[in-house]
């Protein structure tokens, strides 16, 4: 027994068996339109699989979350490294970005949906505003704590202005980048969740909305684990890219058991 | 050295420092009251082209701030400070610097070789003429075989030996180097001396080299700059040392050296 314990798949098979009984045990003390047990959630996923709706709903939610996010990224870091690079910029910016990075997206629905219409636009725009300011603060955090002597070392080697922010500030910030982008991932999920409770007739967060009126819980917990599953996934793989591409900066992934 | 043919041309690359100050708290009305305190004050030296020259003093005498000053990292406050005949006024290429710390200073997402051909891929020299250069000085600093590895990979000596053929790679005409040997072990710390020495005779680099062991000065430096302890410091005395190469620590002229410099700090 204690050799199986060492045994890293033998453990994990242990843990998820014990969290499926846990829950089939809540399931049967508080009924299934409390809690749906496993076995109710797999044949409602299989339900909503088997008519497209589920496989749709992620496919559109995801969507959503890239777009905004990847914009929003990119937009994020030039203006990162300008608000940490220049300092006049900074003094002007900081204040600014410390006041608005606590309105939370959320909060902004309305607006968005007055500003870019009730399409896709203001689901985008959401997303990308819930990307921006984590990205922002983590490249200007990561600008700030460049050591002074590689900048020094590249100037006395003759790098112009530009040549520094390019060769040398660029990747000395990349770990910060990284994980501001991987933060971002994570409050864009939350918020287009939001979002499509709130403003649409597509995606997980309207899955999650709608079941209350047929009082599909088991619907409901679908909407749950693929959120979860799409973040992992997107998480992974993002760690992934990390560690393979970007490995070189020094950013390192915290998936288990691979530092 | 006589003035003749020989100083002519590295007359070009002097270093002349006169009545040169620095303070990090300029307040118009306070320094007009006399009110001012100075890192340094009143420095005047002269270091020719080609020569080994050390700066001796104790910790927070401002000796980093006057190598920095000539680097062009930090702003004089008065006085003139200049290369050959041009004024010192921001950082260049002909004034290379080694810094203490390898790990804040080299580049760690840059291969050894990348590392080494930084100052040229910036000046935009061809890939084929870079892979000549850097091979060229990754050889000189004895790092032949090591190229392709990071500097993560390397231990404390081989970065500083990295940082070398960094500098050396632009053929800077002048090496600042602030305590680079400081952070290493005894051992490593005399071969790097003694590679130090080696290097600087192949090359003919003018060297200013700043430390506060007094060992290391007499082993490496044909003249010695001794810093006053701050504020105000200034260059209290310099020392000639017209030991030959290489340098002998347990010679007996060494010793008197050393006990000379050594009742200086004393008093």
């Amino acid at each position: 027994m204690s050799k199986w314990l060492r045994e890293k798949w033998f453990v994990l098979i242990v843990l998820w068996i014990s969290i499926l009984a846990l829950w089939q045990i809540g399931a049967e003390l508080y009924g299934p339109e409390v809690i749906p047990g496993p076995v109710d959630t797999a044949i409602a996923a299989r339900e909503l699989l088997q008519d497209g709706s589920l496989v749709q709903y992620i496919g559109i939610s995801f969507y959503r979350v890239l777009t905004g996010w990847a914009l929003g990224s990119l937009i994020a870091i030039p203006i990162g490294i300008l608000i940490g690079k220049v300092d006049h910029i900074r003094n002007f910016a900081e204040p600014l970005l410390n006041f608005i990075r606590f309105i939370p997206p959320i909060a902004f629905i309305t607006l968005f949906l007055v500003w870019f219409g009730i399409g896709e636009q203001s689901k985008i725009a959401l997303i990308l505003y819930a990307t921006l300011f984590i990205v922002i603060m983590n490249t200007l955090t990561g600008v700030l704590s460049v050591e002074e002597d590689k900048i020094r070392a590249a100037r006395s080697m003759g790098s112009s202005e530009s040549q520094i922010v390019i060769h040398v500030i660029v990747p000395a910030t990349m770990p910060y980048i990284f994980t501001g982008v991987r933060l971002a991932m994570g409050t864009s999920f939350m918020a287009i969740v939001g979002a499509e409770m709130i403003a649409s007739n597509e995606g997980v967060g309207y899955l999650i909305w709608n079941s209350r009126l047929f009082f599909r819980t088991d619907w409901i917990f679908v909407g749950l684990i693929s959120l979860g599953l799409m973040g992992f996934v997107t998480d992974r793989l993002l760690g992934l890219f990390g560690r393979k591409v970007l490995g070189r900066y020094g950013v390192v992934s915290s998936s288990p058991g691979k530092r | 050295m006589s003035r003749g043919n020989a100083s002519a041309a590295s007359s070009l690359h002097t270093i002349t420092i006169e009545g040169l100050n620095k303070s990090y708290y300029e307040v118009p009305a306070k320094a007009a009251a006399g009110d001012v305190h100075y890192i340094i004050k009143d420095v005047n030296l002269v270091i020719k082209g080609g020569e080994f020259f050390i700066l001796l003093g104790p910790s927070g005498c401002g000796k980093s701030t006057l190598l920095n000053m000539i680097a062009g990292f930090v702003s004089k406050t008065g006085g003139n400070l200049r290369v050959g005949s041009s004024e010192i006024q921001k950082p260049g290429r002909d004034r290379a610097v080694v810094f203490q710390q390898a790990d804040s200073s080299l580049f760690p997402w840059l291969t050894v070789r990348q590392n080494v051909e930084f100052g040229l891929k910036m000046k935009k020299v061809p890939k084929k003429q870079r892979r000549v250069i850097s091979d060229q000085y990754i050889d000189l600093v004895g790092l032949s075989g090591h190229g392709d590895k990071f500097p993560r990979e390397l231990s404390g000596g081989m970065k500083q030996r990295v940082q070398l053929a960094r500098v050396l790679a632009n053929d800077p005409e002048i090496l600042l180097m602030d305590e680079p040997f400081g952070a290493l072990d005894a051992m490593t710390r005399r071969t790097m001396q003694k590679e130090l020495v080696r290097i600087w005779r192949q090359t003919n680099k003018t060297i200013v080299f700043v430390t506060h062991d007094i060992q290391e000065a007499i082993l490496l430096g044909q003249r010695i700059g001794i810093m006053s302890s701050g504020p105000s410091s200034r260059i209290s005395d310099i020392y000639e040392i017209p030991l030959s190469y290489p340098r002998d620590v347990s010679a007996l002229e060494f010793y008197d050296y050393y006990s000379k410099i050594q009742s200086h700090f004393d008093e």
